[in-house]
């Protein structure tokens, strides 16, 4: 240990001048020479030191070479040299210390320095202190991280002394966090340890926790007497309790050899199957042996004759366990280390619980940024208009596919997701306009029938997509600005194209309203849907305003397939993933209102995510459960959460 | 005579306006009463709430002898306490036959088996063919009810709430869009009615009302505003101002 | 009673003398009871149709006639076949398990047979222990119960929460759509205790019985027709009486019922309930002779394409419903089976395989829109003809 020390100190002083030994790689090795031709991991360490505290340019390049069996020795002089293969069994000798190729020789005339694996582990950690010191910053870096995958008490010394010389801000924090880390692991005085941990109380790394959960992991344990007092016991565990059942507890003793094993039914079965004689087995007739209980009494008489081991049962299993104390030790032997831990673990996963549910308020947001999204053109035909349209999904489906053939034409894929949104919305207003007027007009005030037919439509509209794209998903590849996360720490991130779709679900919103509050349009949509005849007679088309407001809300729903298409597939029946949901949003949000589709959105965002973390495996369940609770959820709010009341809500 | 029918105190609002504003209303048995008042008095929700389509938020509703309450039952429960209403649109089934109509108001079993058990006897099909007979539809009692005229619609559905023998009849607006011929038909028939139980008629047609020649109430921002003979009435100045006077 | 109801509607006659004719022709020519020139499979196709048309009548008495379009009768349609198809699954792996049990050299226990049975059949989802809704499988009677009762009571609570709340038209559809689409992912997991997606295979083999397909087949048909002929039956009773009056006085105005005195919801909820129930009889006909189920029969379009039979069909009137279902299913088999000849329009080959479903949504939305009354209508055209001339 003294010796690292030495050598870390050596290698601090590096750059500076004058304090060079004068012995060149090869007299070091020279020097060295039995320790080096016969190396093991316990003695070749000063050696290793030496070669790294030689201030030699070359003394990094050596080890390598060393460690990756790469140095000969010349049989007839004894040197050291980097051999290559030329040829077969033919070797290029270089000086270590020049550099200077010195001649090629046969496999015969050399001998090859073969490390061990300790020896090489030894290398690699003298190299890695060269790395920590090395003046390349990205070369430090390197070496912290090579500690940090693979941390061992010998890296904890030199760490600590290469920090105060550290000049860049960034490395030395990362140093220092990394040496408490190690101190945690490998410092031999209690008291440090248990300062290192409580420095990091409330830390959210990964690596803490990874430094720490090692310390408070219990094995079992099993005494017939009384529990050792010099052993750091965690908790003694009662058999038949919640943590440890009868059987188990008893399988533990068989394991160790404390007992014999207890006799299952196979057991029977395989005794009775080995002693089976003559149709019978201990007289007892093979036919009757498909009652558990003769089948015992079989066994039994087996046992009396010494053919089988005795039957042990839950009640031999109970009696035998009264014997025995079971109890958890921590494999860290001090007591105050390990109540450090299990303090500074319980603070951090407060803390943890507290970000992750942030995490999960994120998700949340993000999701219900999407169901409203894609309710929002529902919002303005459903919604608004009272219009039912089954095929809204497969509105949202040909957004998704626009998106799709224009990156086919545009490379780029930013300039196409841009080309791309007006253009979705062109398509699927046209598309929505041509409905309307073909079929959805003469459907006013019929919903069952618009609801079929709008039907027809989706059904032959995904057939058609089929026919066209294809059964296979086609990918909507986002810019790449829009790849990676917005990382908050190591529990809480969020990833930009989610962040974009808020910003889009926002803009929707913002559109939205200005549009029904602000334009000539919202308002003569307004007029028509509360009084069609009225606002015919003051010179308004209704029927005008009727097409475009219908075709307004598909093109939303053509603007948001292109942004569902950017995380989910594009595929002809993805309509169908959003139809319910869509419909759903804005029935619990409160039709005829769009904050009411952003509240019925973030209702369900925020449900289906809390439901999937409750039973995280299973996404299926949670849709399930959501289903559920809305059905419950309009028993008490049957009009939505916001609701129009009194007679303008109609009946 | 005692009382069938007593509202007191009632109010109720939407989106904070006062549809209804502390009214009180009383009704006798085979008592007759028109009710007037200007657009947006509140007669119709008035009605809403006597027949439970409508909760107020305050005030009570008290029903019959036993002086039941009427806020906590539904609709069909008030219904079958013997409270019927005719809208202001008549509303027959106009896919079905003039007598299945009546078949379906008369006053039997409402509950769902004996509904589907029932075949209608000797003596429904008399009472059906009676009260045809009654508001003039004897003729039309195997056509679709949706191929009647508007009077014999509005008739049909007075016989069908006839059929229902309900204590208090509600009846809004019975004589609109109706010929003269038709309308002295549905004065006669409310009168008739009116002998052997309550009936209330909302109407806004002066000479209809006089011809009921009944105790009028007149309402005026969900509130009574007088009540009495049609000439008391009239000759109030307040009712003068608010309706007449306009 | 009996002699003035048939009398009062002739309609009811003709379709049972229809039913019992082409029963009794598709018998003769079947392969297990007749001259064999209808294959087994196609046997099993008319007889899936029939249960179809069954389905089919339900949905009229709900949609056509009170005016609720349920998009949820699929679901009580697979839930029947699930209730069956799971005795029929137990049962035979309890044959099979048993009979090769015995080849060992003890007899079995029961415990021992049942958990063989347990792998057997569980062992797809990586379980071997039975799931709670498996406790009867082991009884016909009782599974035979449930095929009845689970849907409707599933029927009765939804519909006692949707109606209360007094959810009708469009909502109640997306309702009962939302319900749909919960069960089937219900029913996708794993752990629902119905094998995930794997859903329940081998329905078509009775347990114990030895006679071959062609038979069985025949069996099933015949069964499938019978069931038909009680459910139109029983369905025309009902719509000719003071039920069907207010059931279409419930679709044409349902608030002018409650003011008559009727609680509508109790009868939308008896109707919703009664179609269920047949619509798991139909199912639990259904499977056996398809086969197999599984969850993505039940996802919601398949409920959507039943309002498309009936209203191609004609809804509001009982036949239409056959009709459509039979006509559209049965040509749909036809189109998507690849028996259609392919057009060639020299630039493009229209194969019918994948253009079906386009001409079929579009006719639907030509059916809506131009002939309301669907396919049924046609027959009012032909009685004023006839009164006509």
């Amino acid at each position: 240990m003294i010796r690292i020390l030495i050598a870390c100190l050596a290698l601090m002083c590096w750059g500076q001048a004058g304090l060079a030994l004068d012995l060149t790689l090869q007299e070091i090795l020279q020097q060295n020479k039995n320790l080096v031709e016969k190396s093991s991991r316990k003695t070749i360490g000063p050696v290793i030191e030496e070669i790294a505290a030689s201030n030699l340019s070359q003394a990094q390049g050596f080890l390598e070479a060393w460690g990756n069996k790469q140095v000969w020795q010349r049989r007839s002089d004894g040197l050291f040299f980097f051999g290559t293969e030329v040829a077969k069994r033919q070797y290029k000798l270089t000086d270590p210390d020049s550099g200077e190729s010195v001649g090629e020789f046969t496999k015969k005339d050399l001998k090859q320095l073969k490390p061990n694996s300790g020896v090489r582990a030894l290398i690699a950690t003298a190299l890695v202190l060269f790395q920590l010191s090395d003046p390349d910053p990205a070369k430090r870096a390197e070496a912290l991280q090579a500690m940090e995958r693979a941390p061992t008490a010998e890296h904890l010394a030199p760490l600590r002394l290469s920090i105060d010389n550290e000049q860049d801000a960034d490395l030395k924090a990362h140093k220092s966090r990394l040496e408490r880390l190690l101190t945690i692991s490998f410092d031999p005085d209690t008291a440090t340890r248990v300062a290192a941990i409580q420095s990091f109380e409330g830390d959210l790394g990964v690596d803490v926790r990874a430094t720490l959960n090692p310390l408070v992991v219990t094995s079992m344990n099993i005494t017939s007497g009384d529990l050792p007092t010099d052993e750091n016991i965690a908790r003694v565990i009662k058999p038949g309790s919640e943590d440890l059942s009868m059987p188990a507890a008893y399988d533990l003793l068989v394991a160790r050899k404390l007992a014999p094993p207890a006799t299952s039914t196979e057991d029977i079965r395989a005794a009775l199957v080995a002693h089976i004689d003559g149709g019978q087995v201990a007289k007892i007739s093979v036919a009757q042996l498909s009652d558990p209980e003769i089948r015992r009494q079989a066994y039994d008489r087996l046992a009396e004759q010494s053919l089988v081991p005795a039957f042990i049962g839950e009640e031999d299993i109970a009696k035998k366990l009264l014997g025995y104390t079971f109890y958890e030790t921590f494999a860290e032997t001090s007591v105050v280390v390990t109540d450090a831990a299990q303090a500074a673990l319980s603070k951090i996963d407060l803390n943890v619980g507290m970000n992750q549910t942030l995490d999960l308020t994120l998700d949340a947001i993000s999701l219900a940024s999407i169901y409203f999204l894609a309710a929002i053109g529902l919002a303005i035909t459903f919604g608004v208009m009272g219009v039912i349209n089954m095929a809204h999904g497969e509105f949202i489906m040909m957004g998704a596919y626009t998106g799709y053939v224009v990156q086919q034409v545009i490379p780029n894929h930013t300039v196409s997701i841009l080309v791309a949104l007006p253009l979705a919305f062109a398509v699927t207003f046209a598309a929505g306009v041509v409905m309307e007027r073909l079929v959805i007009r003469y459907l006013y005030n019929r919903p069952l029938e618009t609801l079929l037919a709008t039907f027809g439509i989706s059904i032959a509209l995904q057939q058609l997509a089929k026919n066209i794209f294809g059964t296979q998903a086609r990918p909507l590849t986002a810019p790449g600005w829009l790849d990676g996360a917005w990382v908050m720490n190591d529990v809480v991130s969020i990833s930009f194209i989610r962040i974009a779709i808020f910003i889009l679900a926002l803009i929707f919103l913002g559109v939205f309203l200005f549009i029904i509050k602000r334009t000539r349009l919202g308002l003569e949509t307004r007029t028509v849907t509360q009084n069609p005849r009225m606002a015919a007679s003051m010179g308004i088309n209704p029927e005008r305003v009727n097409m475009l407001t219908f075709g307004l809300g598909s093109g939303i729903a053509g603007v948001a397939g292109v942004a569902i298409g950017l995380f989910a597939k594009v595929t002809s029946e993805m309509g169908n993933d959003y139809i319910v949901q869509s419909f759903m949003t804005v029935v619990v949000g409160g039709v005829g209102n769009i904050w009411g589709a952003l509240a019925g959105a973030t209702m369900i965002g925020f449900l289906q995510k809390g439901i999937e973390w409750g039973n995280p495996s299973n996404t299926l369940a949670a849709q399930t459960y959501m289903i559920i609770f809305i059905i419950i959820f309009i028993q008490f709010r049957p009009r939505g959460i916001i609701a129009l009341k009194g007679r303008a809500a109609g009946d | 005579m005692s009382t069938l029918l007593e509202v007191s105190g009632v109010s109720v609002s939407f989106d904070g306006f006062k549809a209804i504003n502390n009214l009180s209303f009383q009704i006798a048995d085979a008592e007759l009463r028109a009710v007037i008042g200007p657009n947006g008095a509140g007669k119709t929700t008035f009605m809403d709430i006597v027949t439970g389509k409508t909760r107020p938020d305050e005030g009570r509703v008290i029903w019959g002898e036993k002086s039941v309450s009427l806020l906590r039952m539904s609709e069909a429960q008030i219904a079958r306490e013997g409270i019927g209403r005719k809208f202001q649109k008549p509303t027959v089934f106009e896919g079905q036959t003039v007598r299945e109509n009546f078949l379906m108001a008369l006053k039997k079993d409402r509950g769902v088996l004996s509904v589907l058990l029932f075949r209608p006897s000797k003596a429904d099909h008399e009472q059906v063919d009676a009260l045809a007979e009654e508001v003039g539809l004897l003729a039309e009692l195997d056509r679709l009810a949706g191929e009647l005229s508007h009077g014999q619609k509005q008739w049909l559905e007075i016989g069908m709430l006839l059929a229902q023998e309900p204590r208090l009849l509600l009846v809004d607006e019975p004589a609109a869009g109706m010929t003269p011929e038709e309308r002295e038909h549905t004065s006669k028939l409310l009168v008739q009615a009116a002998k052997t139980r309550a009936v209330v008629v909302v109407e806004h047609d002066m000479e209809f009302v006089r011809r009921l020649n009944c105790k009028v109430t007149v309402l005026h921002e969900g509130g009574v505003l007088a009540e009495g003979s049609l000439d008391h009435v009239t000759s109030n100045s307040a009712v003068i101002d608010v309706y007449l006077g306009r | 009673m009996r002699t003035s109801f048939i009398a009062k509607n002739p309609s009811v006659l003709v379709f049972l003398l229809a039913l019992a004719s082409f029963t009794i022709i598709v018998t003769i020519l079947s392969e297990g009871f007749g001259i064999g020139v209808i294959s087994t499979s196609f046997i099993k196709t008319l007889g899936k149709t029939l249960c179809l048309c069954l389905i089919a009548v339900a949905m009229d008495l709900v949609w056509g006639f009170a005016g609720i379009l349920s998009l949820g009768h699929f679901a009580f349609f697979g839930l029947g076949g699930y209730m069956i198809g799971m005795w029929l699954m137990y049962e035979r792996t309890r044959l099979i398990v048993t009979e090769a049990l015995m080849q060992g050299q003890i007899p079995p226990t029961g415990s021992e047979v049942i958990d063989s049975i347990g792998s057997q059949i569980f062992g797809v989802v990586g379980s071997n222990e039975f799931p709670l809704i498996w406790t009867f499988a082991d009884s016909l009677g009782l599974q035979l119960l449930l095929v009845v009762l689970l849907p409707g009571i599933l029927a009765l609570v939804f519909g006692w929460l949707a109606f209360r709340s007094r959810v009708t038209g469009v909502y109640l559809s997306i309702l009962t759509q939302a319900m749909t689409l919960a069960l089937a992912l219900y029913l996708f997991q794993n752990d629902s205790g119905l094998r995930g997606n794997n859903g329940l295979s081998g329905l078509q083999n009775l347990p114990g019985v030895e006679a071959p397909q062609s038979i069985v087949s025949m069996w099933f048909f015949l069964a499938s027709a019978m069931a038909l002929g009680l459910g139109y039956s029983l369905a025309a009773w009902i719509v000719s009486g003071k039920l069907g009056s207010v059931l279409r006085g419930i679709r044409d105005n349902e608030t002018r019922v409650r003011f008559l005195g009727y609680s509508v919801e109790g009868f939308k909820l008896a109707i919703f309930t009664l179609t269920a129930c047949i619509a798991a009889i139909a199912g639990a006909l259904y499977y056996p002779q398809a086969g197999i189920i599984n969850p993505a029969e039940i996802v919601p379009i398949a409920s959507i394409y039943l309002a498309v039979w009936v209203a191609i069909g004609g809804r509001g009137r009982l036949y239409g419903a056959v009709i459509g279902a039979g006509f559209v299913s049965l040509i749909s088999t036809w189109f998507t089976g690849g028996q259609a000849p392919d057009i060639p329009l020299g630039f493009y080959t229209i194969r019918w395989v994948d253009w079906w479903l386009v001409l079929l949504g579009l006719s639907f939305v030509g059916v809506t829109l131009f002939a309301p009354k669907g396919i049924g209508g046609l027959f009012d055209l032909l009685k004023k003809k006839e009164g006509k001339a």
